[in-house]
This record gives structure tokens, sequence and C-alpha cells, in this order.
């Protein structure tokens, strides 16, 4: 791999020094079978209600229409559901069945409302939250309950930056952004330093072999050579300013092509309480632009592999509140691509948007586990047991009826 | 508690120095904390109710001319004295960044920086509009220092309204629904839970405190009427209050939206100095201080000192750092990115000057940048729950890759004459330094090698 392939970085420099690089690490995991799985955390509740448009719905226009305005009906997916404005590129993804949504899902978390615990528990996979933080994320105890998941990879034992992956099994993270450059015998004091302390020694080890299986390390001769890699970075970070989040799409897909299978990322900026026109339209844009390259960079013959999930903490009050925005409500929808989806569909038990339905008369009413079609997509893609995806990955889970999610 | 000079300033502080002279004890560190902010004096940073702004309420008018005279030939002159503006801002923002370093790598008083960044991170905002981007070292110095040997009460009360907090958590756009400016308005305007509800969650009771969505919702209630004034003040608006009263954690509050301010501050008070609250900070800060899994006893030990003091902040930091657990011995916290660089400097004894005259340009790929991809971007968090706690967050692969890439590398820049390694080693970590990083320091091929190995040990990256 060439060391340029992996110059692909960011920092905002831009207006100012508050603006921060773009530092979401992404996750990825080696394991033994052939078929992707990209999870995106949407971080901030996305609003389902906007994004998958339950037009069809008598209630959806009172509740909805200042936001929507009319036509939306023209966005069509199903005669029921409409698409938001900002997933249209996405479209001939949904005709080919390769872009499907579930809706009115949630996770078991209820009535807090808190993003944070909100999150913890999208990534936990539990159906509450022990006291404190939680120790690992589903995708990890997926890995733990695989044999032939082990650390003998270019990407051996990670610790990450995300819930979600975090745990016993081996998964690495690595920001685009980061290199790494030290002479070998600086490198071998520098594991001798850190030998005693666990921590530091296994980030160590990660960070010498993720940035050496990139290409990443170079040698520096004198002090002078060292700080001139630091300014070339610099300044190959600020060309890449504004794409962040393609920065993402493009690594975890480079990464996915070779022993990667399974990669793991967030997208930010869906805590829309005032303007959610104008929020939701940039988030939404991201997100469809991460599936696009995805599915640009990934070739048809591994994008017919792949799975992408993109799941939310929870949704947002149906109706709008006093700054044209929405709060934190219940249920959501999640956002489902890949070539092995069997997509072009909207799966939903839909709960209807009267007064009565709502979730204590203000949100989507949740009808089933988010976590319900996270398993079953791992059920049909990897062949994962049932038992072990009810009792070890989503401890708690009944997974009810299989709603075939995947080809 | 055996008081240790060393450890005081390792891990309350911001780092050894040999050119300081280290506390000698918990009421020498208090009295210091107490006494006159000779940082604040000797870097300055603009405030709000001064320079900061003024600057803001130029740029303001300075927007609405160039809006005025959009498609005529007046708008050429006007963009250019605009952006004549931003980069006056800019420049201070640059000015402010190298002062919030230059405090604690020159101070005495490390334990108020260090408390100034704790609350800064508890109160955590980030830039929400172009009006205030360049100016968010100004909320720390209005809202945050001033109070940090105050009352918890006044804290909140200052950072809660504060322009900067209430723009960050849309509190702007929350208005009473049966208000007379709701009654008036087109648009329909209503109420907006952000503030209440991370004042709640974040601020006070914590997420576990025993509320629910209708103490939220009521809260955000009588938040209504608070409003920013030409984007640097907070004022209270009866027209946009909603006539109370407000059910709140069980009593209530507020009535006539004539009367908000004193309403509200009536409930600050209150909600300042609920057991639940404070233990919630007890606990916050013992994480910060002291270990990510805090002693008990020591938490519960300082809740009940802030408990019985009525949320006077100095009786809770005297209760902490009078516990034996708080002075155990072996290195814990792994020093977020700020304090692994400024205590680098001070150990490194870098001229001041060499900070006070660096150029923007080079702070930023100085300090700012790899701030950043250490996980800690300059005044602007991921979320209102600021900066991770846990060490591992820190100490992620590309983390990590980040704070080694610094240790080899600013030494050489920030210092005219690098220390010798050997001698170094014994400066940086007080004469404590294990083995393996003794023999790396004379077993590097290079000075500056020799020194980053020093810098990126677990040794020197946890106190």
């Amino acid at each position: 791999m060439k060391r340029r392939d992996f110059l692909i970085r960011s920092t905002l420099l831009g207006c100012s020094a508050a603006a921060s690089p773009f530092m979401t690490p992404v996750a990825l995991a080696s394991a033994p079978w052939d078929a992707r799985l990209v999870v995106i955390i949407l971080r901030g509740a996305m609003d389902g209600l906007d994004m998958v448009r339950p037009y069809g719905d008598p209630d959806y226009a009172g509740l909805r229409g200042g936001l929507t305005g009319g036509g939306v009906g023209e966005a069509d997916l199903d005669g029921f559901y409409a698409l938001h404005p900002s997933m249209e590129p996405l479209r001939p993804l949904w005709q080919q069945g390769a872009l499907g949504f579930a809706h009115a899902v949630s996770t078991p978390y209820r009535d807090q409302r808190s993003h944070f615990d909100g999150q913890d528990l999208l990534e936990a996979g539990t159906v509450g939250l022990d006291t404190g933080r939680s120790r690992d994320g589903w995708l990890n105890r997926l890995l733990q309950s695989v044999p032939g998941v082990s650390g003998e990879t270019s990407f051996a034992l990670g610790r990450d930056q995300m819930l979600l992956m975090r745990g016993d099994a081996p998964v690495s993270t690595w920001a685009p952004e980061s290199d790494l450059n030290l002479s070998p015998q600086a490198r071998l004091l520098l594991e001798m330093v850190s030998h005693d302390d666990p921590l530091f020694s296994g980030a160590v080890t990660d960070a010498v072999q993720i940035a050496e299986s990139l290409g990443l390390i170079d040698v520096p001769e004198t002090a002078l050579d060292a700080q001139d890699m630091v300014t070339q970075r610099m300044k190959d970070n600020r060309k890449q300013a504004a794409n962040g989040h393609m920065l993402l799409a493009d690594f975890a897909a480079a990464r996915l092509k070779e022993e990667a299978r399974i990669a793991a990322f967030s997208l930010n900026g869906w805590d829309t309480h005032k303007g959610q026109k104008n929020a939701i339209n940039r988030a939404g844009t991201q997100l469809a632009e991460v599936i696009g390259g995805l599915h640009d960079n990934l070739g048809p013959e591994i994008w017919g592999k792949t799975v992408v999930l993109a799941m939310t903490e929870f949704g947002r009050t149906a109706r709008l509140n006093g700054s044209a925005g929405t709060d934190h409500g219940t249920g959501s929808a999640m956002v489902m691509a890949g070539g092995a989806l069997r997509g072009g569909q909207v799966w939903a038990d839909w709960p209807g948007l009267g007064e009565a339905d709502l979730y204590a008369k203000r949100d989507l009413m949740p009808t089933r586990d988010v976590r319900a079609h996270a398993a079953w997509t791992l059920r049909s893609l990897f062949g994962i047991e049932q038992s072990v995806l009810e009792t070890k990955v989503f401890p708690g889970l009944d997974m009810g009826g299989d709603p075939r999610l995947v080809l | 508690m055996v008081f240790d000079p060393a450890l005081a300033d390792i891990r309350f502080g911001t780092g050894v120095s040999p050119r300081f002279a280290r506390p000698t004890g918990v009421e020498d560190m208090l009295r210091r904390l107490t006494g006159p902010d000779r940082m604040a004096e000797a870097y300055p940073v603009p405030r709000f109710d001064g320079e900061a702004g003024e600057d803001i309420r130029e740029f303001h008018r300075l927007l609405q001319a160039r809006k005025k005279v959009r498609g005529t030939e007046a708008e050429t002159p006007a963009r250019r004295q605009l952006s004549k503006h931003r980069k006056k801002l800019r420049a201070a923002e640059m000015q402010s960044a190298r002062h919030i370093l230059l405090r604690g790598i020159m101070s005495e008083d490390g334990f108020r920086e260090r408390l100034v960044w704790f609350w800064t991170d508890h109160f955590a905002t980030g830039p929400r509009s172009q009006l205030h981007r360049a100016s968010m070292a100004s909320y720390v110095e209005d809202a945050i220092r001033p109070h940090v040997a105050g009352r918890f009460a006044d804290m909140l009360w200052a950072a809660e309204t504060h322009p900067i907090m209430q723009v960050y958590l849309d509190q702007q756009k929350n208005y009473g629904p049966n208000s007379a400016a709701a009654q008036k308005s087109k648009r329909k305007i209503g109420l907006n839970e952000n503030l209440g509800r991370e004042m709640l969650e974040l601020h006070t009771l914590g997420v576990g405190g025993g509320y629910t969505q209708a103490d939220v919702t009521a809260l955000a209630g009588l938040l209504t009427g608070l409003k920013v004034e030409k984007n640097t003040r907070a004022v209270f608006k009866p027209n946009a209050a909603e006539p109370g009263p407000f059910m709140i954690l069980g009593q209530y509050w507020g009535g006539a939206p004539g009367d908000r301010e004193r309403e509200l501050r009536e409930f600050v008070e209150a909600l300042s100095v609920n057991p639940v609250t404070l233990r919630h900070l007890a606990y916050k800060l013992a994480v910060y201080f002291v270990a990510d899994a805090p002693d008990e006893g020591l938490v519960e030990h300082v809740a009940a000192a802030m408990v019985g003091a009525n949320g006077d902040l100095v009786a809770g930091y005297r209760a902490m750092l009078e516990h034996p657990a708080a002075w155990s011995p072996a290195p814990s916290n792994v020093k977020p990115p700020i304090d692994f660089m400024v205590s680098a400097c001070r150990a490194l004894d870098i001229h001041p000057a060499m900070l006070e005259r660096m150029n923007d340009s080079n702070t930023k790929a100085r300090f700012l940048v790899p701030m950043s991809l250490m996980g800690q971007p300059w005044f602007d968090p991921n979320g209102p729950d600021g900066l991770p706690e846990a060490d591992y967050r820190w100490v992620s692969p590309q983390g990590l890759a980040e704070r080694i890439q610094w240790s080899m590398t600013a030494p050489q820049a920030l210092t005219t004459k690098l220390p010798d390694p050997r001698s170094f080693v014994e400066t940086a970590l007080a004469g404590r330094a294990p083995e393996p990083v003794k023999f790396a320091a004379k077993a590097a091929e290079t000075d500056w090698e020799g020194i980053g190995l020093i810098l990126s040990s677990p040794a020197f990256q946890r106190r």
C-alpha cells in the first residue's frame, strides 16, 4: 500500500483556531467471513419522521406541514413513505434494492432522553445501562462469539473510542488524519518505557502496527527531519479540510477491500433543536455522500457483499417545537444500504401519528426494537446463531420474526 | 494524610517546574487559590463586559451594514471592513490561546488553572454563532474563572445565563407558548428544552439524579424570559416568559413573568445546594483530579463538606485535598492533551517569550492542531458533556501516536537548547523515574528522541 493513499486527512484550519479537525476514528475488525458490515452511529438523535416521511399517514401533514411544505409525495418511495430531499441522490440505490429503511424503531431506552445514555445503550446493545458506563459494545461481543477472530491480522488488538466496538475481541481504531514517525531504536525504547502499563503498552503496539500496515511510518534522521514531517502533514491536512466525512468513507472502504470485514464510525449533527430544515439537510447530505462513497469505492463485487446500518440513539418529538425544530423523542428510523440488502422497502409496523398513537403523547411510538433488525442482519449476513445473538450479542433481545433484510 | 509537594504539582497543578517553588501544604495551595489571580493579570483575556463585547457588537454592526448595501457599489468597502474586523478577532483569539497556555506554564497557583479547566469542561460549550466563534475564551473569563473559588451557585448562574451558553443550548429560541411574544408572533414559537435538560442532566443533578421529563419541560418553562441582548449580555424579557408557576422537582417555582429573573435565581440557588447536585460535583471532581474510579470515601467526604458549606467550592476542594485517597502515590489519571502539553512545557522550562512572541500560525502548528489530533479541539468539545474522562479514551492508538509525535518534535521547536535527557528525566519526573525510563533516556540515539521518550512514557503521561 502506498503511503500517498493514506494521506487522506483533514484539519479545519480555515476561519478560526476553534474549528476542529475531523477527528472521528474508524474502528475496523477482520473476521472469518467474506461479507462486509458497516455500522454508522448517527449521533444527536436523527428525526426519523423527517428523513423517511410517512406522508401517507393522515396526521403527518398536520404535525410536520410547517417543516416539509407541500409536495412531500413527490419524493415518494412506496406510496406511504417519502424520502428526505438530502437522500434523493441515493434513489438509484433504492431502485436497485440497495437502500432501505426500518421505521418506528428504537432501542429499549425510554423516558430520560439523554443523548449520552441513549448512545451508550445503542452501542452497548443491552436492555438497560448498569450503574455507570457500559464496558463493551455489541459489535465487539459479536466478534467475541466467533471462533477465528484473532489478533493474527495486520489489525491486531485495538482500544476503541467507540463503545460499539469496545471489548475483548481484537479491533483497531485509527483516525485517517494520524501518522507516526519513529526510528527503530526509538520504537524499541518506547515499548520498553510502556511495558509495565498495559493500557499504554497495548496502545503503543497497536499504534505502531497500524501505522506500519498503512505505510505511515517514516524514519526521521534528524530533529529537523521530524519537524518537517509534521509540517508537511499539516499542509496535507489543510487541503482536505471540507470533506471530513468522506475521509471516513474512503478510509473504511479501503480497509474493507483488504482484511477488514467490519467497520464502524459516527456521523454527528442530528440534534436539530432549531431550524431543522437546514440542519437536517446538512446531516442527511453527509450521510447520503458517505453511503454513495462506500458504494463507489468498494466497487460492485465488494458492495454486493456489504450491508450498511446507520442507526441513532432515539428519535425526536412528533410535533415541532417553538423554534422550527424538534426536541428529544423516542422512536426513529434506521437507514440501511448495501448490495447485500433486500432493499427498496421500508420495514415497519406503523403505529400511526394520532395523539393517542404517540409515545407519551409526544414521540413516534417504537413498534420494534432496532436491535432485532441488527440481529437479523448479523444472522443472515454472517450466519450467527440466533441463540448467540439473543444471549451474547444483544442479551435479553427477543428477535421476533425474520424481516428478511438480507439477500 | 502525607502531603507530597511534587504530587501536588503533578496531580493537582499544571506540572512540576524547575523554576517555581512547590506548595508546602494544603493550606498553602488554598491560600494561593483564594489570593489574587496573578496569571489573569499577567496574561489577560478579554471579557464580554469589555473588549470582547465591543468586538462582537462591532462585528454584528458590520455584518448588518454589509447586508444593507449588498449588490450596490458600497458592498466592496463594506466587505473589506468586515474582513478586517474578522482578522482582528482571529488575532485576539490566538492571543487568548497563547495566554491560556502561558497561565498554565507560568503559574505558581496551578491548582487554580486546573480548576478553571475542570469547570470549563463541566459547563462545556462550543461555538454556535459566527459572532461568538472567536470569543470562546471570554466565556470562561466571564463565567468560570471568577467563581472557581466561590459559591457553586454563582458559577451556575453565570454559566447558564452567559450568552455563549444560551446560544449553544438554544435558550434564545425558548419562548413561553403563552407569553406575550408568542401571542404576537406570526411564526409558531414555544418551548425549547435544550438548556433545561442539560442544566439538570450535566450541570447539576446528573443523569441518575431523579428528575423526570416533566421536570425538564417545567424548567424550560421557568427559563423562558432569559435572553441575550445585543449578542453580548444576558437580559430578562417578561414578554417572552411563560406565566408560572412550574412544578419542578416537587416544588412550585415562578409566577408572573415580570419577576422571572428573581424567580430563576431562587431556583438556581436551591438547585446549586441540592445534595444530589453536590454529590454529582464531588464525584466529578474526584474523577478529574484523582482517578477514573475514585475512592467512595473520598467522594462522600467531598460531598459532605460541600453540603455542609452550602455549596462553597473551597470547602469541597479542602475536603478532597485532606483525604488520604487523594494522595495515593501511584500515578493514576492520564493527563488530558492540554495538561500534557502544558506540563511538558513546564518541565522543559521553556522561556515565556517563546510563546509570548509566537506567531499565530506557529501557535496552531505547535499547540492547537496537535491538541485537536490528541482529541481535544480548542474550545470545541464534541457535545455539552465535554471531554471524556476515562483514560482509555485518551490512550487510543491514534491519540497516543499524536502524543508521541509531539513529544519528539515540539521540545526542539520550543527551546533554544534541549536539556540533556539524563538530567531531564529527573526534572520531568520529580526524581521518581522508573528504571526503564531512565534507561531509555540514556540509550536513545539522539537528545530529541531521549526527551521524546521521557515525555511519551506512562510515567509522565499519568499523574
